[in-house]
């Protein structure tokens, strides 16, 4: 067992000594011309839904539904969401159905075979703010705003080695919303002396896939009013349409982490019972 | 299948009645309850068990994702997202079936490693490690092809630059890629091929599993010293004793497996493939899943040409050169020892050869540029050096260690030395010698 444990420690240092030559090798870059993307990390926010026993905070996520409904999804769509789900926000059936009735959707075709529009009911889906995909391109310079229904786990900034290992340990899972909400409020950043910015495009050290994108500032503070007295700022803001989000992408993740627990705790029972009739079994014959 | 007599007597009218006519039961009973195995494995020989059970539950899982997937490009990502948000528990099955993939490889790496590491390939067993090494092959084959149904951006990218590996090969390369294709790109027929085998893979690697099964029942379990089994105190029956450590071995597996699919259930998975996929707007960097890492690695490796052999095909061969040196193994290693436990040497090696996999993975997964391209060609040169030249040169030059007569001597030996720290061999019942 020593040798087994001494081969492990002599394996673990020269892998640790190989990944940090690597990581040595790679540092060094032009400020002006930086060559990864993001410029900066995201930073690590807390969240409700974060660690083991997460859940999501409700009446975040009905402020990050009215951030969305009020700027983001004038252009970026939603279509994997039904209205019917919002009930996992702490509405009423009734407010589902209001809230769905203010949205206009298409229908058809009817016994004339004409298509028509019609108020929204419950498993209606969030309607698209354009028509198709080429008409979302053509209205925002040639790239079509994002889905917004897995946005929260379609981007993830790589966190390196060694702290990819830590995140198993940690459960860090928030990397989307770590990133939406650093992208959000990394607008006011100012690009540094030298750097090229192309016109139309907005520098944010945040951003995933360059120095700059498309997209302008979204938000500023005290542009969407919160009835709960939440601050309405920037942060604020773009917190709670982080959260929002991630409930988007994972609806299920506190029915995951409550079945998660209970599994758990099966397992780790039931292991130990498993082991003891091991051992007893065992106990006569040396091995 | 023991290869000795069988024990089993029925005892019960219809067992008898059975035993006339089909003796199911008795082959059963010879083959999971009676059956001698070495009274020293430990827990690395629970593997075998553990990758069946995660094959029966990634066929399992997968068969109920079948019923609720639509293999078509316009419909895949939502049928997908259908599954996560609408179906009951839906979200549990896909994130089962998705981590249990991984499970599977980690276990099946484990195994390998465990095969390499007690000289299991080694006569008679050679048979029976190629049969493994064909699992693994349809492993790999079935895992990329599953890769390719949630229709992400991974799946369509990766399917593109691997089946793009085809066309390396002269003559017959663009055929074969296009007969993998459907067409001249990822498309609906590649999807639909994609599935058709996805499902069809799996029930293959069941059917070798049982010739894997036959043939290490025919020729028994090696164990951590390496020496054959001699006389019946070197063994154990199957049941109740290897069944019960199987059991705490899968239960243990199990509680890793859970700990991905409940809290972190994304971790293995890569970003991009939320988002649907689209053939104009290319991954910044595309990679495969992580169990492919170390041969993507090798195949980046190679950006040379080699006379007539230019660095794709270069690249190509040697990554499936990676792959097919595993079949050679048992002719590779010419120690007379079997186990690295009397291999001082080998077994420093050996653990070299797991770090340098590691670290090829881990090349795998950054972009090949500057020194990371350096690196993963010495990574692969070890690689292929361990195989190639360490395994045959070692056993011909190596002083092992003064080997036990017997099983039960090493076991004895060792509990007589281990009788001085009660506490470390209560802890670790299962020591490796």
């Amino acid at each position: 067992m020593k040798k087994i444990l001494t081969g492990l420690a002599v394996f673990g240092l020269v892998v640790v000594g190989a990944f940090g030559a690597a990581i040595a090798a790679e540092e060094g870059h032009n400020e002006a011309e930086p060559t990864h993307f993001p410029i900066h990390k995201p930073k690590q926010e807390n969240w409700s839904f974060a660690g083991p026993f997460g859940t999501y905070d409700k009446a975040q996520l009905q402020r990050g539904l009215k951030v969305y409904k009020e700027v983001c999804s004038a252009c970026h769509s939603m279509e994997l969401v039904a209205f019917r789900t919002l009930a996992d926000l702490g509405y009423s059936e009734a407010q589902v159905k209001a809230f769905a009735a203010e949205y206009e959707v298409q229908d058809g075709p009817n016994a004339d075979g004409e298509m028509f529009t019609r108020k929204a009911i419950p498993s209606d889906h969030f309607p698209s703010p354009f028509p198709n995909h080429n008409a979302a391109a053509a209205a925002n310079g040639g790239a079509a705003p994002p889905d917004f229904s897995l946005i929260a786990k379609a981007r993830g900034v790589e966190r390196g080695f060694p702290t990819f290992i830590f995140d198993i340990f940690t459960q860090y899972a928030e990397a989307g919303p770590d990133y939406i909400h650093a992208l959000l409020t990394g607008f006011d950043e100012q690009p540094p002396a030298g750097m090229q910015i192309a016109e139309g495009t907005h520098y944010n050290p945040y951003f995933i896939a360059g120095k700059s994108l498309a997209m302008a500032k979204p938000i500023s503070d005290d542009q969407v009013t919160y009835d709960d007295g939440a601050p309405q700022t920037v942060d604020q803001y773009s917190r709670d349409v982080s959260a929002f989000l991630m409930w988007a992408a994972e609806p299920h993740l506190e029915a995951r982490k409550q079945t998660g627990f209970r599994v758990m705790a099966f397992l780790l029972l039931f292991g130990a019972l498993v082991y003891l009739t091991k051992r007893k079994v065992w106990s006569g014959v040396a091995h | 299948m023991s290869g000795g007599h069988s024990t089993y007597s029925p005892k019960t009218g219809i067992e008898r009645w059975f035993d006339a006519r089909m003796p199911l039961p008795r082959l059963i009973h010879d083959s999971f309850v009676s059956f001698p195995v070495p009274r020293n494995l430990n827990y690395a020989y629970t593997f075998g068990g553990i990758l069946s059970l995660m094959l029966g539950a990634q066929i399992l899982t997968g068969i109920v994702l079948a019923m609720h997937y639509a293999a078509d490009t316009t419909l895949a990502f939502q049928s997908v997202e259908k599954i996560m948000r609408d179906v009951n528990s839906g979200w549990l099955l896909r994130y089962l079936h998705s981590n249990g993939a991984s499970m599977f490889f980690i276990a099946v790496y484990i195994h390998i490693m465990r095969g390499l590491y007690y000289g299991s390939y080694k006569a008679p067993r050679e048979l029976l490690w190629i049969l493994g090494c064909i699992i693994y092959l349809l492993m790999m084959a079935t895992g990329f092809m599953g890769y390719v149904l949630p229709w992400g951006q991974m799946s369509f990218w990766g399917a593109t630059v691997i089946t793009g590996f085809f066309t390396a090969i002269p003559l017959v390369g663009e055929w074969v890629q296009q007969l993998l294709l459907g067409g001249f790109a990822v498309d609906n027929p590649t999807l639909n091929r994609f599935f058709a085998l996805h499902y069809l893979l799996p029930f293959m690697i069941a059917g070798v599993v049982i010739l894997h099964i036959w043939a290490l029942h025919v020729v028994g379990q090696t164990n951590p010293t390496g020496i054959e089994i001699k006389s019946k105190t070197d063994t154990v029956a199957f049941t109740p004793y290897a069944t019960i450590k199987d059991a705490f071995g899968m239960v243990v597996f199990l509680a890793v497996f859970a700990y991905f699919v409940f809290y972190i259930p994304n971790y293995l998975g890569h970003p991009d493939n939320y988002i649907v996929a689209d053939s104009l707007k290319t991954p910044a960097h595309i990679v495969p899943e992580w169990y492919y890492l170390p041969f993507y690695a090798i195949l980046r490796a190679i950006t040379f040409n080699i006379g007539p052999i230019d660095s794709k095909l270069g690249g190509v061969l040697a990554m499936f050169g990676a792959i097919a040196v595993l079949f050679f193994v048992p002719w590779l290693d010419t120690s007379k020892v079997r186990s690295a436990v009397y291999r001082p040497w080998y077994k420093l090696f050996f653990w070299l050869f797991v770090a340098n996999a590691i670290f090829l993975g881990w090349l795998g997964s950054r972009p090949a540029e500057g020194t990371y391209v350096a690196l993963a060609q010495a990574s692969t040169l070890y690689y292929f050096a361990f195989f190639l030249v360490i395994m045959p040169v070692l056993g011909l030059i190596e002083t092992p260690r003064r080997l036990p007569n017997s099983i039960t001597e090493a076991v004895l030996e060792k509990n007589k030395s281990g009788s001085g720290h009660p506490a470390g061999a209560a802890a670790s019942p299962e020591t490796k010698g």
